[in-house]
């Protein structure tokens, strides 16, 4: 058996958690540099917003129903992700956490818990223990209990729990839910099935196997056993290590300033090498690419990119930042208003099985131990607290948020303020 | 709160997974708008009192939106900051 919690309009109900007078009230949440919606409270979906919308489109209705509009503060949501995660971790012996708002959970130790009420407790606590929504889905694959997660947000959005016990309950959950709407099921195949007169989960189930394979190849039989509450997706712990890393924004306005350029590669490095320290990897390449903004047709136009690769693989942040300042140097031309610079690391290995090139002179281990101090420090004191001279302070390229609120949960100085 | 010796900068730390008893000092939110309160409650009945005489004690109604948001567990104070509370 399988649970799948999902926290309810996750980025939305995080700000309106610190901010109570927002309930009722439309709240939505925008991609970086404030782009377009990602996260839309229940009310704001009532009104017609849609995912994915330009900010600049919906002005009017922002201020005609008067909507609470946040830039995305991943900062927050971080945090309270964790908090629902370790929250979660107390339930069961095993948890996969899928994504920043929502966690498989394995419930197949647990032979003698009546599920649905496991289920309300899981709700329940994290309502109360950290104040965010959530729904819970539990199936015997994790395929229906995604299924089971959609159908108690849609049809027991009170109780917000569906234990799809037996198959009466599993069927009608399948009857309700469209091929469209199957996890794992993008556009293409969603049409493939509905041109074959395939279109509801429970129309699936009907087909012989050897079609869905036929048709989809192992994933359509996979998808097929999962529906038939056969478990065929396998369980995974911990999130398999990255093979690229990149690191690339648009700025927050054009510019043409090659110093801006050089400190934003050199902050996007600075990323890259973080998460590849992390992860325990080296690179062997980086990859620097520089372009305007093509939507801006009046504008001359230019985009390039170069691969660099190091004599010895590296996580080391000053070393990088060197080639991508190298590689910067190279691609840049004069005359253009860039949009955009972006970082990617290719060609990763773990760092205990990196080959020293025989001409490096770079005292490696010192490096690599003033940079774990770094990243301790950076830890503690937030983000580049301590940082490389070439990341600069000013943050000049920085992206617009307009409506960032406070790191409630992580910063001292942002904490939530109550006046008496 | 200048009765229960919580001076205006004081930080508070708060559990939200405790279950606010009778006599604690709690964060709650009226209609919106965060306040902290003595919570005062018996079987039938759920007060919000504050620690200020100069405010009145709030009787919490069905008809009234409070939630108890989380429960203060310790005040952090500077002691500078206690002078006025002599």
């Amino acid at each position: 058996m399988y649970a799948l919690v999902d926290c309810n309009n996750f980025y939305a109900s995080c700000e309106r958690l610190f901010q109570p007078k927002l309930e009722n009230r439309p709240v939505v949440v925008l991609s970086n540099n404030d782009g377009c919606t990602i996260a839309r409270s229940d009310e704001a979906k009532a009104i017609g917003i849609e995912m994915g919308t330009p900010a600049f489109e919906l002005e009017d209705t922002f201020k005609k129903y008067n909507v609470a509009v946040f830039s995305s503060n991943y900062t927050l949501y971080g945090d309270l992700s964790d908090r629902v995660m370790k929250t979660l971790a107390e339930f069961v012996p095993k948890l996969e956490v899928y994504s920043i708002d929502e966690a498989f959970l394995d419930m197949s130790e647990l032979v003698y818990k009546d599920l649905a009420i496991l289920g309300m407790d899981i709700k329940r606590t994290i309502q109360h223990n950290i104040g965010l929504p959530v729904c819970v889905g539990i199936a015997t694959t994790k395929t229906l209990a995604k299924m089971a997660n959609r159908y108690a947000k849609k049809k027991y959005k009170k109780l917000g729990v569906f234990y799809a016990a037996n198959q009466e309950l599993v069927n009608e959950m399948l009857l309700f839910t469209g091929v469209e709407d199957i996890w794992g099921i993008g556009r293409q195949y969603a049409a493939l099935l509905k041109r074959n007169g395939i279109h509801t989960a429970m129309d699936v189930t009907k087909v012989p196997e050897e079609w869905m394979r036929s048709q989809m190849t192992v994933v359509g039989q996979r998808l097929w056993n999962e529906l038939r509450g056969t478990p065929s997706i396998e369980w995974e712990y911990e999130a398999p290590a990255k093979k690229n890393i990149c690191t690339s924004r648009s700025f927050g306005k054009l510019t043409g300033d090659k110093s801006i350029l050089m400190e934003a590669a050199s902050n996007y490095t600075a990323a890259c090498a973080v998460k590849l320290r992390n992860q325990y990897s080296c690179a062997k390449a980086i990859n620097v690419f520089i372009n305007t903004n093509h939507h801006k047709t009046e504008l001359p136009q230019y985009s390039r990119s170069i691969t660099l690769e190091f004599e010895t693989p590296s996580n080391l942040t000053g070393e990088l930042i060197q080639y991508a300042l190298k590689g910067l140097d190279i691609i840049y031309k004069e005359g253009y208003l860039f949009k955009k610079v972006g970082i990617m690391m290719l060609g990763l290995i773990p760092d205990d099985q990196v080959q020293t090139s025989l001409f490096d002179t770079k005292d490696r281990t010192k490096n690599k131990e003033a940079l774990k101090t770094m990243d301790k420090l950076n830890k503690l004191l937030g983000r580049d607290a301590v940082r490389m001279a070439s990341q600069g302070f000013e943050r000049r390229y920085r992206l617009r948020a307009n409506h960032l609120s406070q790191k409630y949960t992580t910063n001292i100085h942002e904490i939530l303020k109550i006046k008496n | 709160m200048k009765d229960a010796f919580i001076p205006p900068k004081a930080k508070l730390i708060i559990d939200r997974s405790l279950k606010p008893k009778n006599g604690d000092i709690v964060l709650a939110v009226i209609n919106g708008e965060f306040t902290v309160k003595y919570l005062k409650k018996n079987p039938f009945k759920c007060w919000l009192i504050p620690a200020n005489k100069k405010y009145k004690e709030i009787e919490v109604t069905p008809e009234m939106e409070m939630q108890v948001w989380g429960v203060v567990t310790a005040i952090i104070v500077n002691p500078n900051d206690t002078r006025c509370m002599l």
